[in-house]
């Protein structure tokens, strides 16, 4: 049962184990991470201290009839244990959590990459600009990223607050609407690192998922090269009707580059074939789970904005496979 | 041919030891066996394929695709795709190739082998 509990989850969000943002490989989410455990530390410790203060108290109590109700020496307790030894910790927290605040804030060297990632109900547009217009590359809910080198992240909306969140590698930054927010991210070692939608964002906001891939920094280059080109011709027939049923019912809303389809409302779908997931992480991406989604997304993801397509099994057949070529 | 007998098949136990250990294996789940088909394989398999993107199958979480018929209370169903009999060696036939019962359905070939068509096959009969 474990196992296949464990199993769908791996085909649905592509990943090992459950993120968790106390296993972090990443620059951030390290450095937070610590902060995390030093805190939780201190605070323990502050815990069993006085708890045994507290048990002290009560095994050794003072006599019942106080002489007079002078002091009877105890104000050391007070000012050493009750406000000199907090101050110093919390002076000496408060200053290790800002310098951990500031050393995250600003990658150590310039990133050589900037990505703009564009929160939408309930998917994410992932944007590489290229050197001109022509080289910018547009894809969705997979963030390829070199490992080990810092990339800077752009953040904004199309629609409401959404929040980017990556747990093993860094903390939430917010997507607000008229704000262009900065974040960055780096991570260690390459991997696959899942995320989440972090700010409730409506009906689908759970199955709102992304995925950091960190890749070595030269399949990270040919991944780039890659996802420029245009579409792939198709090559079998059925697939070659599955472009021109694809241009009539789809290319409305998504665009295919190097095709007619031209629409930006939905996820560009040009090396679709590419990417692990679809529907931000809801479904594996294979033949089963494409017709599925394409025959009906309201079953699978109700209130999305794609809207069941009217068409023949013969289109729909023709359609996967012409999708399932797109890499 | 497999007939879908709606208790423990007595007929079965002539295919030997292998048929009676299937035979008390399934019995637990009260369904009739597909012989050679394990449906905690075949649940497996049903998600690895994706089939709940399409289908209501009960048993298999977040299988909620209304493309297709429901498979509730599938192994009690007379026909498949009200093409052909829901029998077994019908419905290893109908998930490995689908166009070859129903020519035109919606229903896609998935490349599915034999061994899986009936894994899948046992889990579906496990569905009452």
């Amino acid at each position: 049962m474990m196992r296949l509990a464990a199993l769908t989850a791996l085909s649905v969000i592509a990943c090992d184990s459950a993120p968790s943002f106390l296993r972090t490989s990443g620059y951030i989410g390290d450095r937070e991470a610590t902060l995390g455990w030093v805190m939780l530390s201190l605070a323990g410790l502050v815990v069993v201290i006085t708890s045994v203060l507290v048990v002290a108290a009560i095994y050794h109590r003072r006599p019942a009839v106080q002489p007079t109700m002078s002091s009877s020496g105890g104000e050391s307790w007070i000012y050493l244990g009750g406000v000199a030894i907090p101050a110093v910790i919390l002076f000496g927290v408060s200053i290790y959590s800002l310098v951990v605040l500031a050393q995250v804030a600003y990658p150590s060297g310039k990133p050589l990459l900037e990505v703009q990632i564009i929160g939408h109900r309930w998917w994410w547009e992932v944007r590489y600009p290229g050197r001109s217009p022509g080289e910018m590359v547009t894809t969705a809910n997979e963030i390829h990223i070199p490992a080990g080198l810092p990339v800077r992240l752009e953040l904004v909306t199309a629609d409401v607050i959404h929040s980017f969140w990556i747990p093993e590698l860094s903390g939430k930054t917010d997507l607000i609407p008229g704000q262009h927010n900065r974040a960055w991210l780096e991570a260690k070692a390459p991997g696959t690192y899942w995320g989440q939608c972090g700010e409730y964002c409506g009906l689908q906001h759970a199955k709102m998922h992304m995925s950091v891939v960190a890749e070595p920094p030269d399949a990270f280059d040919r991944w780039l090269e890659a996802q420029r080109r245009p579409a792939a011709n198709p090559t079998s027939s059925d697939a070659v009707a599955g472009r021109q049923v694809f241009g009539r019912a789809c290319g409305l809303c998504h665009t295919i580059r190097g095709t007619d389809a031209g629409g930006i409302l939905g996820p560009d779908l040009t090396h679709v074939a590419t990417r692990a997931t679809i529907a931000a992480g809801t479904l594996a991406n294979n033949p089963g789970n494409l017709a599925g989604w394409i025959g009906n997304p309201q079953a699978l993801k109700p209130g999305v904005a794609m809207p069941v397509v009217p068409l023949r099994p013969d289109e729909l057949h023709a359609v996967v496979s012409y999708l399932r070529g797109l890499n | 041919m497999a007939t879908n007998t709606p208790s423990c098949g007595f007929a079965r136990v002539q295919l030997g030891w292998l048929g009676v250990l299937a035979w008390i294996g399934a019995c637990s789940r009260s369904s009739t066996p597909v012989a050679g088909g394990d449906p905690e394989r075949g649940k497996a398999q049903i998600v690895l394929l994706g089939c709940g993107s399409c289908h209501v199958i009960p048993g298999i979480g977040q299988a909620s695709g209304m493309v297709g018929p429901p498979l509730t209370h599938f192994a009690g169903r007379s026909y498949i795709a009200g093409e052909a009999p829901n029998t077994e060696p019908y419905l290893i036939q109908w998930i490995m190739s689908p166009q070859s019962i129903e020519p035109g359905t919606a229903m896609p070939n998935l490349g599915v082998t034999q061994q899986q068509a009936r894994d899948i096959a046992a889990y579906l009969y496990t569905i009452r």
